[in-house]
Parts: structure tokens; sequence; C-alpha cells
């Protein structure tokens, strides 16, 4: 089975403001935006990003072809244990997971 | 019709001069551009200091001032210096005397201001005012009292109030992104939601269109929607990604929260007039009972101290999470041993950089790197503990064997001393609204002497 990122055509992580953490999944396409709204259970996500689901906010927007996911950042934002200012490695964690 | 020009999603990020004086050309209204954001972390607002450069804010602004000199229209900084202290509006204003100096003119400018007196939010905090967002820490009057800096964000109301002034530049403190480009077509009377909904469109510049880097952006606001027209050569709006910039550091990308109401763009409808430009109506302002404005705050979460080493020996590196494990255990107890320190009052972090160090225990791939480098970051309640703390820690970074029979192994420093004094690091302690009675209740609009 294919990765996230094989699939569509971009992963994006970004902060939210210093509290919330949004991930953009780019689909690209028809065929892509079905593959992967079917195919990422939202559950997987929360499980590989160490979140509760419950937290985790999710738009499938067919009209751009795209899944957005937010959450509560795991670390807040410049806690002395954030890794991740910008929250831009949480892409990598979604783009790596494999589709049902 | 009101048009808005927007150099670039901040000062400090220059933009695309051949495109900002083809916006001159045609007539803005008003020149807006945001000064900073909370992306870069807390240390800009629990310090009170600008990201960019001096020299490179001084240069821009400066070339802002001559067009909006030219355009005969009120130019508009909000969230000035990054964090949008006072202390990073007189900065502003530091610069802007400086600016208006060389070019031998004397305009009207008036400051907003932002920042709040942390008994002041006690108080408010007490008598119920003040209310948590989702996420939000906990909140308590000591947490308040700790806050070096505490800001609210201002809304359009406020700008607008800086407009009436007459003021040919505004020099803003703590804004919402979007306040100073809705403010005006919201008080010339064109569509709530639309005047919104372009300015979050073009708050970050032409990051709504190709060639994102160009920076400039006209959008023109009227009764029923707004236009988006990015101005380099080479920049092309489409619906899409016109589209595509309400999910952008959005965790919602159909809601938006301001001061006073929310923007819904649900039913938007998004169209190519041409190449370059799309049209955008259908987006709706939904106003609140409640007058409210977020708030911002940091306080000092402790003083860090950094080593820095790196490994070259395949052998360490193949072993290297054992390593590090091992040491982490040994210096602790040392800690616990040497200075009598409680593990809660403290706290170290060792990363392997090359392994798992951007995203540790979620790092499924770890790396099999020819080095790693290893990053000791320790926190304490004061830079004498940290670097006391840090200096238990030097000798296993610079020694430390995998196994008791073998030699002595040397590893590689890159720095003498070893131990890095970061200073005070921050930490981001309000996601609340603060409800207010009259929108100016928490911010001050002053006409200064330039």
């Amino acid at each position: 089975m294919p990765e996230v990122g094989e699939v569509c055509d971009k992963v994006r992580s970004k902060n939210a403001g210093p509290f919330w953490l949004t991930i953009d999944i780019f689909c690209g396409s028809d065929d892509a935006f079905a593959r992967l709204s079917g195919g990422l259970a939202t559950k997987r996500v929360a499980e590989a990003l160490g979140a509760d689901p419950k937290a985790i906010r999710r738009f499938d927007i067919k009209a751009l072809n795209v899944i957005k996911i937010s959450l509560p950042r795991p670390v807040v934002q410049g806690h002395p244990g954030d890794r991740d200012m910008h929250g831009a490695a949480w892409a990598s964690v979604v783009a790596e997971l494999v589709v049902d | 019709m009101t048009r808005i020009l927007v150099p670039s999603g901040a000062l400090g990020l220059d933009y695309d001069k051949a495109a900002l004086e083809r916006g001159i050309r045609m007539h803005p209204d008003l020149i807006a551009i945001d000064g900073g954001s909370t992306d870069s972390g807390p240390s800009y607002l629990g310090c009170g200091v600008s990201k960019y450069a001096r020299s490179s804010t001084k240069v821009e602004w400066m070339g802002l001032i001559e067009a909006a000199r030219t355009a005969r229209c009120p130019l508009v900084i909000g969230t000035a210096g990054t964090c949008g202290t006072d202390g990073m509006v007189d900065w502003l204003v530091d610069i802007t005397r400086e600016c208006l100096e060389e070019l031998g003119w004397t305009p009207r400018v008036a400051t907003l201001k932002s920042e709040q007196e942390p008994n002041e939010i006690v108080r408010r905090f007490a008598s119920g005012q003040i209310s948590a967002l989702d996420g939000a820490p906990d909140l308590d009057r000591k947490t308040i009292e700790d806050c070096t800096h505490i800001v609210a964000l201002a809304g359009a109301e406020q700008i607008q109030q800086a407009v009436e002034t007459g003021a040919e530049i505004i020099i803003a403190g703590r804004t919402t992104d979007t306040a100073t480009i809705a403010a005006l077509p919201l008080m010339r009377g064109d569509h709530a939601g639309g005047a919104w909904h372009g300015a979050k469109i073009a708050e970050c510049g032409a990051l709504c269109a190709t060639n994102p880097q160009s920076g400039v952006l006209m959008v023109e606001f009227d009764k029923v929607g707004f236009t988006v027209h990015p101005l380099a050569d080479d920049a092309r709006a489409t619906p899409n990604t016109v589209l595509a910039h309400m999910l952008y550091e959005n965790s919602d990308p159909f809601i938006l929260y301001e001061p006073g109401g929310h923007l819904d763009v649900t039913d938007a409808t998004y169209e190519a007039l041409d190449e370059f430009r799309v049209r955008v109506e259908g987006s709706r302002w939904v106003a609140s009972d409640q007058y409210t404005v977020k708030l911002e705050g940091a306080r000092v979460a402790g003083c860090q101290t950094l080593l820095m080493s790196t490994i070259r020996d395949p052998r360490y590196v193949a072993s290297a999470q054992a390593w590090i494990r091992d040491i982490g255990l040994r210096h602790a107890a040392k800690v616990e041993s040497r200075m009598g320190l409680a593990p809660e009052a403290w706290h170290c972090d060792l990363r392997l950089v090359g392994i798992d160090s951007t995203l540790g225990e979620l790092e499924t791939r770890p790396g099999a790197p020819t080095e790693i480098g290893v990053l000791c970051t320790i926190t304490a309640a004061d830079q004498g503990t940290a670097n006391e703390i840090g200096k238990l820690m030097n000798p296993y970074l610079l020694h430390h064997p995998l196994t008791s029979e073998e030699e002595l192994p040397t590893f590689s420093f890159p720095f003498s001393p070893a131990e890095i004094d970061r200073g005070p690091v921050h930490e981001f302690c309000l996601h609340h609204v603060l409800t207010l009675s009259d929108p100016m209740d928490a911010f001050r609009l002053d006409v200064i002497n330039a």
C-alpha cells in the first residue's frame, strides 16, 4: 500500500497560533482526494501524532481536494520541550502513513 | 469602491518595488502592512523585541512612506516590531522619525498602543471579563502577574479611530492580521463579509497567488464582495490559490474569529475575472453579542544553557541512542547528588541530530547517519543553576564510554566553553479573550509629533 505522501501532491504543517497545529493535505486530484478521504482514518492520524482523536478537527474539502487536520499542539509553541517552533515537521509524520 | 494596497505579508520580508509602483499608480485608498506574528515563538513578545533586523525594517518602511506620500493615502502598520508591544511602537516611531527627517516630510503620525498592564488584566480577570479559548492553558492571578508583556489584539474599530484622526502614517501595536486591511472598507460601508474575507486573503500579501514571494497585492472592496489582484509581473491569483489561503495558519478553513464577530466563508464563490484577478462574493460576517479582543502574554519559563557536540566514531554513531540514555541517567543522578536539586527543579533534553531530534518519540524512521550532533538543552530557574547543570553534563559529552572496559573516548566539541548560556526563555501563557464595553477601552490612540 502507498504512503499518503505518494498519493497526494503535498502535505504542509504549520502553527495556527501558539496553541494549535494545522496540517493540510493537498490531494491534487479527485481520485487522490477520494482515496485519502476514505483511506486515512482520523484515528490513525491521531495515533501517529500522539494526540487524542477527540481533540482533532478534520475538514475534507472537496472543492479544493484538500484534507485539513487541526489539533491542539502536543507541546505549546516555545515550551522547553518543543522541538519544532513553527510546526514544520508534523507534515512528514502524516505523509509517511500508509493508506488503507 | 475601496482599494487597499498590501506590499507584503510582513514588514521586513521585502517587496517587489516595480509591483509597488504599479499599485501606487492605481490610486490606492490606503496602504496596509503587518509587522508581526506569534509564529516565531514566545521570545519576541516575552522580551518585547523585533524578529526582523532594524536595517531591513528601515529601508522597507522608508519605501512605504514614500509610496504613501506619492499616492496621497494613509499608511497603516499593524503589530509593529513583530510583537506589537508599546516599546515596539516607540521603536518604529524612532525609525519613522529618521525616515521623515531624511525625506524632509512632516506628515501627521498616529500611534495606537495595545499593551496591557498585568495588574489591570488581573483586575479584569477577577471581574470575569476574561475567558479561555479552546486549548488555553490554566490561568490564575500569578500567571498573569508573571507576564513580562501582555498585548490585546486590536480589531477594525480601533484602526478606524486612528484613520479618523486624519493621520497619514498610523503605527499600531498588536492588531489582528486582518484589521488594518478591513478597517477602511468597513468604514465606507463596503460589504462586511467581503471586507474581512478580503483582508484574510491579503494578510500575507501575494501568498494567496502564484509567485508568493513577490508580495504586492491590491484588493478592491465594494458593496457586494472583493477582487484580488496581485501586482508583480509573474504573479497570478486563481480561484484555487485564493481559496487555499483560507487554510493557511488557520485551524478552521471556513470560520475566522475577529473582535466583534466572525467571518463565515462556507458559501463564498470564487471566480476568475481574467488570468490574474479573482472575484469573491458570498462571504458572511456574523456580529457577536459581546465585543471581545484576544490577549497574548508571555512569561519567563526559566533560563537555558546549551551544549553541542558531534560524534563521528562509527561504533558510537551506531549505539548513540543507548549511549545518550545512559548519559541522561548518570547526569541526572549526579545533579541530585552534587547539587541537591530535585528532579522537578530542572529540565534536560538530549537530542540526537541526524537520528530523531525533530520528532522525538513520534519518529518512525530514525536516521543511520555518518555523524550525529548531540544537542543538550538545560532549563533551570536561573542562569547560574542551568550553567552548573551544564558543567556536570560536559564530561559525559566529552568522554563517556559505551563500556567500562574500553579506553576513554573523546568526542568533538565545536565551542569553548562548551556551555552556551541562552539567558531567559519565555513561554506563551495566554490564549484568552477580554470582553470590552467599548472597543477603545483597552487601547490608547495618540497623534504625535514625529
